[in-house]
């Protein structure tokens, strides 16, 4: 499948997006060896809550990004709400608050782009379920550097734009329904 | 010779782009976080129309006139009035009491943008009864930004969230007070400004700004690296009298800096910071 060791995560949802999160990440290693960077798209007053729901869920160490912060193997960071969340080319997260991106902010466009260039091969990016089109253009950047591009079925996601988006401008992604990108995912961690 | 993936070739671009910049106008952007730069790069590129970040750098350097219009691409103009209200009231309630104490005061806005967080500081100290005793001094580096500032006119529409975020930052006015509302602007009153020196500084390569008892900079370092995030706060340490107090932004932090040492936290959740007793 993916000859390059993959690296780094990184994972966008939107409308769904806390349901699908999960199902997938409590069900992932503690000793999964490698980071996971989350946007997840919800109301701005709201986000803040994501890290500790899904701390107190799962195995691994979950977090809200900060700026400059080097990246850990088996740990889960979140964007915090209004903010960018980029990878820099030494893997160290940034955060940033430049205009929204397709009327998003965080925007996983953002993330993905900027951690297609800092991972490039090494990068498994997944867009979940959504209502908008976010992250289409981050996935085929995560494709076009390399890197595993991989789309939840979206027959049977919550919401389809969004994966539909993703496979459109990104027809070579694997798509995959939540039960398998949770094996998968599970997986890394055995090689 | 070994494969260069594109986006390598586009990172020498950009490496050379902000060389040339430097070279050509001092303005130097070359230590800030790169992944950002670079999609500003991108996008300044795109709406230039230009086929490559070359192309970009041929033209700045030989058409000085598309300055402003890059620095408007490289420069973060994102702002509101009363930004974090949170920040705003912990001022009021927790820093101004001991302000109050000085005789006269002296406040730095660094990154001042369009001037958003200055009135909003100049309003918070007039309600406080401190305006009248202060000097601001509001400074950036983009021109564009410092001649918004100085005019202290935003569009109508942005003032029902000035407007919330003043009363969250436990105001004691009306917002309204300050401002006369004209086709569709609101023209904040110059008398706001009688106290308000504004300059252009930068905080990579100018000097040390003397014996202030309040610095807010706000949502600027968070666009530089380590190493120049690090000369900024050096910059304010130096530029802070004795346990003067240090506000940042709500994402940002003095923990990964060399100078983390000077500084005690005073209002932790809101990034507000006092300068040890060196
Ligand atoms: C995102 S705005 C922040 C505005 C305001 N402080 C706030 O928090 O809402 C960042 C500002 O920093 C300015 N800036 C960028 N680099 C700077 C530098 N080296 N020195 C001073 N100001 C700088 C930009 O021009 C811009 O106006």
């Amino acid at each position: 499948m993916n000859p390059v060791p993959a690296r780094a995560i990184v994972i966008g949802a939107s409308a769904g997006g806390v349901q699908a999160l999960l199902t997938i990440l409590p069900a992932l290693p503690a000793d999964l060896p490698l980071p996971i960077m989350v946007v997840l798209h919800v109301p701005a007053d709201r986000s803040n809550v994501l890290a500790p729901l899904f701390a107190s869920k799962c195995a691994l160490i979950v977090k809200e990004a900060e700026d400059k912060e080097p990246t850990r193997p088996g740990v889960v960071y979140f964007a915090p709400s209004d903010y960018h969340l980029l990878v820099e080319a030494d893997g160290a997260l940034a955060l940033s608050s430049d205009e929204p991106v397709n009327y998003s902010r965080p925007s996983i466009d953002v993330l993905f782009e900027s951690a297609a260039d800092a991972y490039g091969a090494g990068l498994i990016g997944l867009v979940l379920t959504g209502a908008n089109a976010d992250g289409a253009a981050g996935l085929k950047a995560v494709a076009d550097a390399g890197g595993l591009a991989l789309v939840e079925d979206p027959t049977s996601a919550y919401a389809r734009p969004m994966p539909e988006a993703a496979l459109r401008a990104c027809p070579a992604a694997q798509v995959m329904s939540l039960p398998r990108i949770e094996e998968f995912l599970k997986g890394l961690g055995q090689a | 010779m070994s494969p260069v993936a594109p986006h390598e070739v586009e990172d020498i671009e950009i490496q050379l782009l902000l060389e040339a910049l430097f070279q050509r106008y001092h303005y130097d952007f070359r230590h800030y976080a790169r992944a950002s730069i670079k999609r500003r790069l991108l996008q300044a590129r795109t709406h230039f129309g230009l086929p490559s970040l070359t192309a970009l750098q041929e033209r700045v350097l030989h058409d000085p006139e598309m300055l402003p219009q890059l620095l408007g691409f490289l420069t973060v103009q994102v702002s509101e009035m009363f930004r974090d209200p949170a920040y705003f009231r912990a001022l009021r309630e927790q820093v101004l009491p001991h302000l109050r104490t000085y005789p006269s005061l002296k406040v730095w806005i660094a990154g001042c943008s369009a001037g958003e967080e200055v009135y909003s500081l100049a309003i918070l100290f007039r309600e406080e009864g401190l305006f009248d005793r202060t000097m601001f001094y509001a400074t950036d580096i983009n021109p564009d930004a410092l001649r918004a500032a100085e005019a202290g006119v935003y569009s109508l529409d942005r003032i029902r969230k000035f407007t919330e975020n003043h009363q969250k930052s436990g105001g004691r006015t009306s917002l309204s007070d300050y401002y006369t509302a004209d086709y569709g602007r609101a023209v904040f009153d110059k008398s706001l400004r009688t106290n308000v020196v504004f300059s252009d500084h930068s905080l990579v390569s100018d000097a040390v700004f003397g014996e202030m008892q309040l610095i807010s900079c706000r949502n600027v370092m968070i666009y530089f690296d380590r190493p120049l995030q690090d000369r900024a706060v050096g910059l304010f340490k130096d530029s802070l009298a004795r346990n003067g107090f240090l506000g940042i932004g709500s994402k940002e932090s003095l923990r990964f800096s060399r100078h983390a040492g000077a500084f005690a936290d005073f209002v932790p959740e809101e990034k507000i910071y006092r300068r040890r007793e060196p």
